[in-house]
């Protein structure tokens, strides 16, 4: 992965020079304070260094206009620095329209991989190359981080709901994956790599395994299995609601309220249905809690959102 | 012998100096002298540095190869979990304030105690029963959550006597908001004739800014624990997502209290720092009343950047955007403090004398401590660098390089008050100088380490890691060789009979003008302040003289010979 005695990470995202030049931005207006600090102080403490036991040095008057300056200096660099990082940060937070999915659970202390295609994979994450890929990440226990210092990105991977980060590798190659929010025992224990593959390797290796079944085609066979259908209907005659073009658009709740159908949504309201009921049906779903793990309950959102 | 006896007439039922006003185990169990309790804190506070230093001394002996050989993965846990927990709650946040604060700020608004001298014993107890808890936690079988306790680790994952060490921490809690309370009241009501606000030393005015933190930020923690208290008991869902409940609104109850705590350890040292470099410098603090009001600035910011700790947790796009902006107005106010400090210098007498080696350090290492903090306000490059060892660095640079640094500065400044005895000045220039570069060397490289995504509580890492970390340990151990120096001279210079004067630095200020130690009640008589704080240029200074006190008080020198 790297020599011995490495003093800077690998850019390996798009992201990683943008990251990197704020830091060194940083670096250097750093260095230039403390510098000129550490100057001033050295200088001052020898060249007014005490002579006599009884010297008086004399007075000096507070100046408003210093006062003034070396605050709205830093002031001002202070927000140049800002509006630069949140710009950054407006890239990551949302992923492009053309973002390949996978999908990633987190647990004491694993990582598993599932990708729309079917094929999983525990501690280890395959994405091609200079292809934007929006990561949708759950825990089944506790709160975990899923952190690659070579693309610069982390995002914590938190119960009870999803996030989501995205990235574009853009070097072919193998790159550490970190656990970075504490989470027990073998927290440090909890790594893998991640494996940027050239776009035709990597179809090629998706298409490579015995798995099979597609993660909506999972979905289909648990919706199934579990009975949902006896209640969510196609016909839209059931107790609950058709479920076909939900995801996505705006349901109104029996609050008054109104809210968009999106993973998190459909995640409650498989889990918690009393929660959030569709205005028009009575609160009779049961839950699902505990009886479902994460990767079904993606496959089944998947399913979900597959239903035009 | 010494030679420094003052005979003048002695004043009538004044004579016992605080320390000898009356003896044995209950007289110090019982005091409700703020000096007494200053003292009862800084044993206390001591005795929890060395646990945490403990702790930390085996973690980096851990970290010295990239597999586990000192330790097993759950004791590691363990050993950083009660690093912070006895660092932070039983040391870093009381050591200046009740330590420092409750020996010298009555002394230097000219009043004879703290406003309610029995909540000050109670604050005490409060501590003691507070980290009593702790440590039997530890005992018993040690707590593995890290000091944050985040949710649902803490509450429902981890066995490890988490409770009972958050009862330790609730507890705690109080002693900082009874501190708190009475430092607020006595600045308010208890200032001599003549001590106006704009006269009050920047030592009171950063202790004022401390105290409003306290009361208003510590409630909320303890608030924080009854949930995690109530969910467990009774299972109500506030933060387990079993229960319906948000582990992320743990995270926000919980820095909006602990974010405001890095200020109440870092502020009261920004006052001791002033005070110091007054005293080394001959000169009043350049900027005064900025200096002041940036400790308010910062108290009141400190409230509102707690989401900083949480840009990779998924809050909202624009509350992360929010809290860095805010984040990085706390860089005005601090940058204010360190450009009149070192304005301060200008023109000055410069004295480099203990205190003054830790002042100057402190100023270094607290101006890297705030200049990576602004790595870590930028939200970009803080996605990167949360949670890895550029996070540990960063706040150890202000921690340790800022706040011990600035305690050491302030203990070593008013030693000779507080103990009525002077230390070896050159073995303490040697600790200063071996502190100094045993902490660079120990954290500096860690900013490397976290750039390269080193993340933090990790018990193995990969071996590209581990020249940093080799460098890291060797740097702790130069720094625990420095401690164990300060702690070896200083404790001497109790067992020898070298007294100190009244004012040994030749420092303004109202403590300066009493005996050391003081007597019993502080002042023969409520002093009458004529001057504003540091008026070191204006008129006589005081000749570090021995036996010589300043200011028409006149109290004569104690004279014990040895018990």
């Amino acid at each position: 992965m790297s020599d011995n005695f490495p003093l800077f990470p690998e850019q390996a995202s798009t992201f990683a020079w943008q990251v990197d030049y704020l830091y060194f931005l940083l670096l250097a207006l750093s260095a230039f304070f403390a510098v000129a600090i550490f100057f001033f102080l050295v200088l001052f403490s020898f060249k007014y260094r005490r002579r006599s036991e009884d010297e008086r040095p004399r007075p000096s008057e507070d100046s408003i206009a210093m006062e003034v300056t070396w605050s709205i200096i830093p002031l001002i660099l202070s927000l140049a620095v800002f509006a630069l990082g949140a710009g950054v940060f407006f890239r990551m937070y949302r992923a492009p329209e053309n973002a390949i999915d996978i999908y990633v659970v987190g647990k004491q202390w694993m990582w598993k991989v599932q990708h729309p295609e079917g094929k999983r994979e525990i501690n280890e994450l395959h994405v091609p190359v200079n292809q934007p890929v929006r990561l949708t990440l759950a825990s089944e226990d506790v709160i975990h981080a899923f952190s690659v210092p070579a693309f610069r990105i982390k995002r914590d991977v938190v119960p009870g709901r999803y996030n989501t980060m995205w990235f574009e590798a853009t070097k072919a190659g193998e790159y550490r994956l970190f656990c970075a929010e504490y989470c027990g025992t073998q927290h440090s224990g909890m790594t893998g790599r991640v494996v940027v593959m050239e776009q035709d390797e990597f179809q090629n290796w998706l298409s490579g395994g015995a798995s099979g079944e597609t993660m909506v085609e999972a979905g289909a066979r648990q919706f199934q299995q579990l009975g949902c259908e006896t209640c969510h209907k196609e016909s839209g005659q059931g107790r609950g609601p058709k479920l076909s073009g939900v995801y996505g658009h705006t349901v109104e709740l029996t609050t008054g309220q109104e809210v968009v159908a999106d993973e998190d949504y459909l995640r409650s309201s498989i889990l918690d249905p009393g929660s959030q009921v569709v205005v028009g049906y009575k609160p009779i779903m049961p839950t699902f809690q505990g009886q479902l793990s994460e990767e079904t309950l993606m496959q089944i959102i998947s399913y979900l959102q597959s239903l035009e | 012998m010494t030679t420094d006896t003052a005979v003048t007439t002695p004043p009538p039922a004044r004579t016992e100096n605080y320390l000898r006003s009356s003896y044995g185990i209950k007289s110090w169990l019982l005091t409700l002298d703020h000096k007494r309790i200053g003292i009862l804190y800084l044993v206390m506070t001591t005795v929890f540095f060395v646990i945490g230093g403990v702790f930390a001394t085996l973690i980096r002996l851990e970290l010295l190869t990239p597999q586990a050989d000192v330790v097993e993965a759950s004791t590691y846990n363990k050993l950083f979990t009660m690093h912070g927990v006895a660092m932070i709650f039983f040391f870093l946040i009381p050591a200046v304030p009740a330590v420092l604060g409750n020996f010298i700020l009555p002394i230097q608004i000219g009043a004879r105690d703290v406003a309610f001298p029995k909540i000050n014993l109670l604050s005490w107890y409060c501590f003691m029963v507070g980290g009593t808890l702790a440590t039997v936690a530890i005992v018993m079988g040690g707590v593995d959550t890290g000091w944050t306790f985040y949710t649902p680790y803490s509450s429902t994952y981890s066995s490890f006597y988490v409770p009972l060490a958050l009862t330790g921490v609730f507890i705690n809690g109080f002693s900082s908001i009874l501190t708190g309370v009475n430092f607020l009241t006595t600045v308010h009501k208890m200032r001599a004739p003549g001590m106006t606000w704009f006269r009050l030393p920047l030592f009171i005015w950063a202790h004022y800014a401390t105290s409003i933190i306290m009361i208003l930020g510590t409630p909320v923690v303890a608030i924080t624990l009854l949930l995690v208290a109530l969910e467990n008991v009774f299972g109500i869902g506030i933060f387990n997502p079993d229960l319906g409940g948000d582990p992320i609104l743990f995270q926000h109850m919980f820095w909006f209290y602990s974010h405001p705590a890095v200020y109440i350890m870092i502020v009261p040292g920004f006052g001791v720092i002033s005070e110091v470099i007054a005293c080394f410098a001959r000169k009043r603090i350049y900027g005064y009343s900025f200096v002041a009001f940036s400790s308010l600035a910062i108290a009141f910011l400190g409230f509102l950047v707690w989401g900083h700790h949480m840009f990779t947790t998924g809050q909202s796009m624009y509350a992360s955007m929010v809290f860095s902006f805010l984040s990085f107005l706390i860089a005005v106010p601090t940058a204010v403090k360190i450009f009149n400090w070192t304005a301060t210098l200008y023109k000055s007498s410069v004295s480099m004398e203990c205190p003054m080696y830790y002042a100057m350090g402190f100023i270094g290492l607290f101006l890297i401590g705030g200049l990576t903090g602004l790595f870590l306000a930028t939200i970009a490059v803080d996605i990167h660098l949360h949670d890895t060892y550029f996070v540990v660095a960063h706040f150890h640079f202000v921690m340790v390089g800022g706040m011990v640094m600035a305690y050491l500065a302030g203990l070593h400044f008013w030693w000779p008050k507080i103990t009525g005895r002077t230390y070896s000045e050159g073995w303490a220039k040697v600790g200063a100088v071996l502190i100094f570069f045993g902490f660079n060397l120990t954290f500096l490289p860690q900013f490397v380490l976290g750039y390269l995504g080193m993340p933090r509580r990790y018990h193995v890492y990969p071996e590209e890691f581990q020249i940093l970390n080799v460098m890291s340990t060797a740097g702790a151990t130069i720094l625990a060789a420095g401690y164990a120096v300060v702690f070896v001279y200083l404790g001497l210079s109790l067992f020898m009979n070298r007294k100190a004067s009244p004012n040994p630095w030749g420092a303004k200020g109202l403590e300066w003008e009493i005996s050391s130690p003081p007597g019993l009640h502080n002042f023969p008589a409520t002093p009458i302040v004529t001057k504003e704080a540091y008026a070191y240029e204006k008129d006589d200074v005081t000749p570090a003289d021995p036996g010589v006190s300043d200011e028409g008080l006149q109290i004569p020198q104690e004279e014990h010979t040895e018990a």
